[in-house]
């Protein structure tokens, strides 16, 4: 593996010069080893606040019921299950990256997983927090397993998309936890062998006592590979039965079979646009730009460019089924969604997911942080809107014109949504001073093939094509790392 | 010298590292362990590591859950307290194979894990057994039991030889313990 040398042709992985294995582990490890710098405790306070927001909103629910929320008779379901869509969706990232990129050999994707990862953790734990508090009893959640109880046992209602739900869930939460923390294991014992004291104990616990033998390292590629497997499937299952939720009900505007791949598309775009506003921010204040590159934003972007495309054929193959089927109340929930009382969150949604990440055909928008930071970040609204939009305007007119309505957030609907993205960001920032946020171990392997400097190395060696070597000396001008005066000398 | 019980070679590189191994096992000069601070592929072929029959036994553990799972539905839906549901089966089979499915990955990911954890002896608070404390780092280190080798220069050659930039002779064992 180390004395095989990657093609000229693709980008570098690694940029920067002198990088060796130790300067690798300091570069990564610098968050954890030192004391935070103002931007993080900046964020960090920040999110604090968001985070505090969410325990009073949230305490507030629990004490006086969902009548708290703005719910009505016609809308009984609004913001909370919008909230549990979005954070869902934005978890399906960190399982692409970490186990189909593996199947599919995509290296590139050795040192964004790690934080794509922890990603999926959090954003579940806020997803998950949505399905407790809008239970009303919350208290009583336990409920949904599937528990002898003491009313004879009366089980759980297993044709129901919800307890399905509760299922696809735990699972994928347990699962994304022990993918995420076995490949953590050799890092943890990185932070463990450089630390002293208390510090070292802690992480000496937290490593398992992990030594890296051959027989370990072995078994822990054979491991990986097979969560990858499973996961792959498994991600997919979970937002398909996210759907479900909609789509096995007889509701106009949820009743379609197109549901499951559509919402896994959205799950992957919105999840992908979420991981480039949180590394955008991360490698430039942790000083990541060598290891995240501008050939990962690009990657990321032309999935985001996918994905997009893949959404915006479902919401027009929706519209075109609608008219198709003829049903008049199909047809009329489709015209209402984008001419009715809610057609701004609509045109939100168009505007945000399926035109403006058009943009990013262009190589220049592609590869520009601030245009790809934005972008992300108008692709999260926008996502934010789609499952509003599938909910809400599905929901506001029913069948009885009298008791059509309108659904108004209350403060607490707005607090919880705010206070989620607080308590996000709090893990999130905390995971960054504890634990490495990048692969330690996973991005060394790509020091020797498919870093800058040893394709620099084959370049001096001579013996490539000009053309080759010219074309890959071009690509690297994107790089905001790279100084294309080096390679003018050679 | 005669307190000396391994002797650690400590490599820079991992090409030199495999080199190193080669050059040993050449010699007939039996390799305790290596260490190193990412996979090295092609290394357990080298060293005699067997196969890994973790994928044989992960298909079992999914095999278990899906088992378990569809015996524990048929047993509370259509069993132990059957509810019509709009008049349809007891056992509505399609609609079990989510859970199942679950089931079967949930099964699946445990049973492996804790396989592998146990038979790697990973388990939190394990006090860990580290030879030389830069082998998560930057070295990449062959370990010799100095014991049963005995021509201690012989060693200390072929390891340089390789390019090994340090030779260490550890009195302990394990340098992480306290």
């Amino acid at each position: 593996m180390s004395g095989h040398k990657e093609s000229i042709l693709r980008e570098p992985l690694i940029t920067g010069k002198d990088i060796t294995y130790a300067k690798i582990t300091n570069d990564i490890l610098l968050p954890v080893e030192n004391k935070p710098n103002r931007a993080w405790w900046i964020g960090f306070i920040i999110s604090l606040c968001g985070a505090t927001l969410w325990v009073v909103a949230v305490s507030y629910t629990f004490w006086f019921g969902i009548g708290a929320w703005g719910l009505n008779k016609t809308v009984g379901w609004a913001w909370d299950i919008t909230g549990f869509v979005w954070w869902v969706g934005i978890g399906h990232a960190g399982t692409l990256i970490s186990a189909v990129l593996l199947l599919f050999r995509q290296n590139w994707r050795n040192s964004i997983n790690r934080s794509a990862e922890a990603m999926t953790i959090f954003a579940v734990i806020c997803a998950a927090t949505y399905v407790v508090s809008h239970m009303g009893r919350p208290w009583l959640a336990y409920w949904v397993l599937p528990l002898p109880n003491q009313f004879g046992s009366l089980w759980v209602n297993f044709n129901s998309p919800l307890v399905w739900d509760m299922f696809a869930i735990s699972t994928y939460f347990s699962v994304s936890l022990l993918f995420w923390y076995t490949g953590l294991l050799p890092d943890i014992a990185t932070i463990r062998d450089r630390a002293t004291g208390v510090r070292r104990r802690i992480y000496s616990v937290l490593s398992f006592g992990w030594a890296g033998n051959v027989k370990t390292w072995q078994r822990f590629e054979a491991v990986s590979l097979i969560l990858a497997g499973i996961s792959t499937p498994l991600v997919l299952s979970v937002h398909t039965i996210v759907s479900m939720d909609f789509a096995t009900s007889v509701i106009p505007g949820w009743h379609t079979t197109i549901f499951p791949p559509y919402f896994v598309a959205g799950a992957i775009f919105s999840g992908f646009a979420m991981v480039l506003t949180l590394l955008l921010v991360a490698r430039k204040v942790l000083g990541l730009e060598n290891y995240i590159t501008m050939f990962h934003i690009e990657s990321m972007n032309k999935i985001i460019i996918l994905t997009g495309s893949i959404v915006g054929v479902a919401y027009i193959t929706e519209f075109f089924i609608a008219w198709y089927s003829g049903s008049e109340y199909e047809q009329y929930a489709f015209i209402n969604r984008s001419t009715g009382p809610y057609w701004w969150a609509y045109w939100m949604m168009m505007t945000c997911n399926v035109i403006s990440p058009q943009l990013l055909w262009f190589k220049k928008i592609r590869t520009s942080i601030a245009a790809t930071w934005i972008l992300s970040i108008v692709v999260n609204i926008g996502m934010w809107f789609e499952r509003f939009v599938i909910i809400v305007t599905s929901l506001h007119r029913d069948y009885l014109p009298s008791s059509w309505a309108m659904f108004y957030p209350s403060w607490v609907d707005v607090s919880v949504f705010v206070g989620s993205i607080g308590v996000f960001f709090t893990l999130f920032l905390l995971f960054l001073r504890v634990l490495p946020s990048i692969a330690i171990a996973e991005v060394k392997l790509l020091l020797k093939s498919a870093s800058e400097q040893s394709k620099m190395e084959q370049i001096k060696e001579g013996h490539l094509d000009k053309e080759q070597v010219a074309e890959y000396v071009e690509s690297l001008e994107k790089f905001d790392s790279v100084k294309q005066e080096e390679y003018a000398k050679i | 010298m005669n307190n000396i019980k391994y002797i650690l070679g400590s490599f820079g590189d991992p090409d030199e590292m495999m080199h190193g191994i080669d050059k040993l096992q050449e010699n007939n000069i039996k390799i305790h362990d290596v260490y190193t601070p990412m996979p090295i592929h092609g290394i357990e072929a080298k060293l005699g590591v067997k196969r890994s029959r973790l994928d044989i036994a992960a298909f079992f553990f999914g095999i278990t859950g899906t088992c378990t799972m569809l015996s524990f539905v048929y047993f509370a839906a259509a069993y132990d307290w059957p509810i019509n549901i709009g008049g349809k089966p007891h056992f509505a089979l399609p609609d079990f194979i989510p859970i199942t499915f679950e089931l079967t990955i949930l099964f699946c990911a445990f049973g492996l894990v804790g396989s592998y954890y146990a038979s790697t002896h990973l388990f939190p608070g394990r006090a860990p057994r580290v030879m030389d404390l830069r082998a998560t780092n930057d070295r990449f280190i062959i370990a010799i039991d100095a014991k049963e080798n005995a021509e201690h220069s012989k060693i200390d050659d072929l390891l340089k030889e390789a390019g090994a930039l340090e030779v260490k002779y550890n009195e302990r064992k394990y340098v992480s313990y306290e």
